[in-house]
């Protein structure tokens, strides 16, 4: 008998009778007179999956030494359970952390080195045995027990790096670019280890990583950093249908951006010209910080562009275009549809025919079309 | 080509040959030679002149007669013991002493590592006996060490420190403390930080990291430093013989005083070649260190 159970859904950050189990308050970084982490204030709560993304150099590895205890914020303060943890020396906080450059002892196997952590903890000989084969199984390890890291490659390194952190079971386990090194088949089975890890634990993560589909695979919630700062934190279908700024749109995700001017119509309508002598297309939006007629920009996912050979019927919002270039993604195929206006809108479609009988080809005239809640409207042109 | 490459491994083994085993054979024959009282102070010489029957002669001559008298007289295994004795102990204090220093430059920041690496390297630009003299004037009874610690009060009566061991030992440790330093300092300065970090996280104390990480890692470069300064130590000679008293036992010592006051050569070469044969040992050991350590490092 199969039964279905709705799941609960997870968010505690709706719940206000909730104590988050890291507290960020005005928390600020300062190298020299270089900030790194401007007045950040964020909450993860327990059996979170919290994902960080963002460009190079914004912060996110700084962010996680500051948990672990290498770093001190030069402002604010960083709670663990309420408590401040800045007087708790790294070795003394219920934190484990995988190092982005792996950090793994040289002169240990790779055994040891995963040994190492459970060695400092009060288990038996025969315990940190068993926790150490059952780390090597998990991360494909088993042959290569015995070997130095000089010996293994650099993907099988970093299996070592991700087994070394999770070996403590640790309350907070902060990982940080821990499976960039592996390939997609790995990579995908790890993110699967991973939330099987967590659901079976409880440990809190946060991870870092470059890789959206990784996070919007794993995560709880998705944080966007920028120059120091959090642009947008929210649950990771969030973060794709509803960025709170352009930034956030462009970072996550493929879309197509047009710059032009609002006019509200009512009822969280709004109609937006993008070029003289248009159409405009009608948007609706439910934001509150729309202009009633002011700059604003439309962003739009290709896969909710149709693209189609005639102008459909009844389209509220359609251009039409010639085909300059497709990109064919095996299961998607993307076409680059040029506007007689200059943009080139980029229009997403399933390949769910062989492609020899694709319907539309280089130089083909065609037309674009999507729903007035397919866009997303947003204050401003930056 | 061909001729380039064999040319280019030629090259070293005509230097050894040349510089090493040649003079080695030298030392070795007259150690088989006996003492005369000619110019050079040892019979047989190779006479070429007289063929093949001079050959078979000068041969049947040479014999291990010095080696045994080595043996006879205890002065000489009690002074290559006391050679290695000597030479043990001031390794281990110069390690004492130049670990910490290469720990702390390799802490240094980045600013200041070159002005510690001068002072270090600093003493080799003054000749080496000078500096062993200069010495003589701290250590002595009315030296610096002594008017110092006086005028502190420490002491009442003067410390007789210059003609003993202590004074060799202070000797050595001060000349091979750079040969310490330099070797451990490489090896320190490579170390990742982020492995004592990794350390840390996993739940080590500053001084569990210390001797869980930086040891380890810096052991090749502690035993590469040990090597250096064990194996010149050994066949010492200036510091016991400048610094030393009448009772400093070393085998450097023995060995010019054979040479330059007894002129027996034969008997002096005898005391090189064994020397050299105990040192063997550790430098084989040395060789297969730096090995191990440049595998490690691929
Ligand atoms: N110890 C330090 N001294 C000075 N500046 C630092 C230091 N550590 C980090 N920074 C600077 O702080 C900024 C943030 O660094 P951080 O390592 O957190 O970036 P990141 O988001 O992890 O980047 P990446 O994705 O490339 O790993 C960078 O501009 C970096 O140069
Ligand atoms: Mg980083």
């Amino acid at each position: 008998m199969v039964q279905h159970e709705s799941p609960t859904v997870f968010a505690p950050w709706e719940d206000p009778e909730q104590k988050p189990l890291i507290r960020f308050i005005d928390v600020t970084k300062r190298f020299g007179d270089f900030t790194a982490i401007e007045n950040l204030n964020l909450d993860i709560y327990e059996r979170e999956f919290f994902a960080l993304l963002g460009p190079s150099g914004c912060g996110k590895t700084t962010l996680m030494r500051m948990l672990a205890g290498f770093e001190a914020p030069t402002e604010g303060t960083i709670l663990l359970d309420g408590a401040d943890i800045a007087p708790v020396p790294p070795n003394r906080r219920a934190v484990n952390m995988m190092f982005q450059s792996y950090a793994l002892f040289p002169h240990l196997t790779v055994e040891q080195n995963i040994a190492f952590g459970l060695k400092r903890s009060k288990m038996t000989k025969g315990e940190i045995a068993d926790r150490v084969l059952e780390m090597l199984r998990l991360v494909r390890l088993e042959p290569f027990a015995r070997r130095k890291p000089h010996q293994i490659s650099g993907g099988q390194r970093q299996r070592v790096a991700l087994a070394r952190s999770l070996a403590k079971a640790p309350r907070l386990l902060l990982l940080d670019e821990p499976l960039g090194a592996l390939d997609k088949k790995l990579r995908q089975e790890t993110q699967f280890e991973l939330m099987d890890i967590q659901e079976k634990t409880g440990t809190t993560f946060v991870i870092v990583t470059h890789d959206q589909e990784e996070a919007m695979t794993v995560a709880s919630r998705v944080a966007v950093m920028d120059h120091g700062r959090l642009v947008q934190v929210a649950t990771p279908d969030g973060i794709y249908e509803n960025p709170n700024s352009l930034y956030v749109a462009d970072f996550i995700g493929e879309v197509n951006i047009f710059r032009g001017h609002a006019r509200a119509l009512g009822d969280n309508r709004y109609e937006f010209t993008w070029a003289e002598g248009k159409a405009p297309f009608t948007a609706v939006s439910e934001r509150d910080d729309i202009p009633a007629s002011g700059p604003c920009s439309l962003a739009i996912r290709p896969e909710k562009i149709a693209i189609t050979a005639e102008r459909p019927e009844g389209a509220l919002n359609a251009v039409e275009g010639t085909v300059l270039d497709i990109a064919y993604l095996g299961s998607t195929s993307t076409y680059h549809v040029q506007l007689a206006e200059g943009p080139v809108i980029k229009a997403q479609t399933a390949n769910n025919r062989r492609i020899s009988r694709r319907s539309f080809n280089w130089d083909d005239r065609v037309w674009l079309s999507f729903t007035e809640t397919a866009g997303i409207l947003l204050p401003g042109h930056e | 080509m061909n001729l380039r490459r064999t040319l280019l491994i030629a090259l070293p083994y005509a230097w050894l040959l040349a510089l090493f085993l040649v003079p080695f054979g030298i030392v070795l024959k007259i150690s088989l030679s006996d003492m005369a009282l000619a110019i050079p102070p040892y019979v047989p010489t190779l006479d070429i002149t007289a063929g093949w029957a001079g050959l078979k002669e000068f041969f049947s001559q040479l014999d291990f007669e010095n080696f045994v008298f080595l043996t006879e007289d205890d002065l000489y295994w009690r002074a290559y013991l006391s050679s290695l004795k000597i030479a043990t102990l001031s390794t281990l204090i110069t390690l004492l002493v130049g670990f910490p220093i290469a720990y702390g430059m390799s802490r240094a920041s980045d600013a200041w590592r070159p002005t510690l690496m001068m002072l270090v390297i600093l003493p080799f630009w003054t000749s080496f006996l000078i500096r062993v003299y200069s010495w003589m004037g701290i250590l002595s009874q009315q030296g610096l060490l002594n008017q110092f610690l006086l005028w502190t009060g420490l002491i009442s009566e003067p410390l007789t420190i210059l003609n003993t061991n202590v004074a060799v030992y202070i000797g050595i440790v001060y000349t091979y403390l750079p040969f310490m330093i330099l070797p451990i300092y490489a090896s320190l300065e490579k170390l990742d930080e982020s492995l004592l970090e990794a350390a840390e996280d996993l739940g080590c104390s500053r001084l569990q990291a210390f001797w869980l990480v930086t040891v380890p890692l810096s052991r090749a470069g502690v035993i590469a430093g040990c090597f250096l300064v064990f194996i010149p130590a050994i066949g010492e000679f200036v510091i016991p013989s400048v610094l030393g008293g009448s009772r400093t036992l070393m085998i450097g010592k023995v060995l010019w005083e054979e040479f330059f006051s007894n002129r027996d050569w034969p008997v002096a070469s005898a005391v090189a070649v064994v020397l050299l044969l105990i040192l063997v040992v550790p430098i084989i050991l040395f060789q297969r260190n730096q090995q191990r350590q440049r595998e490690q490092e691929q």
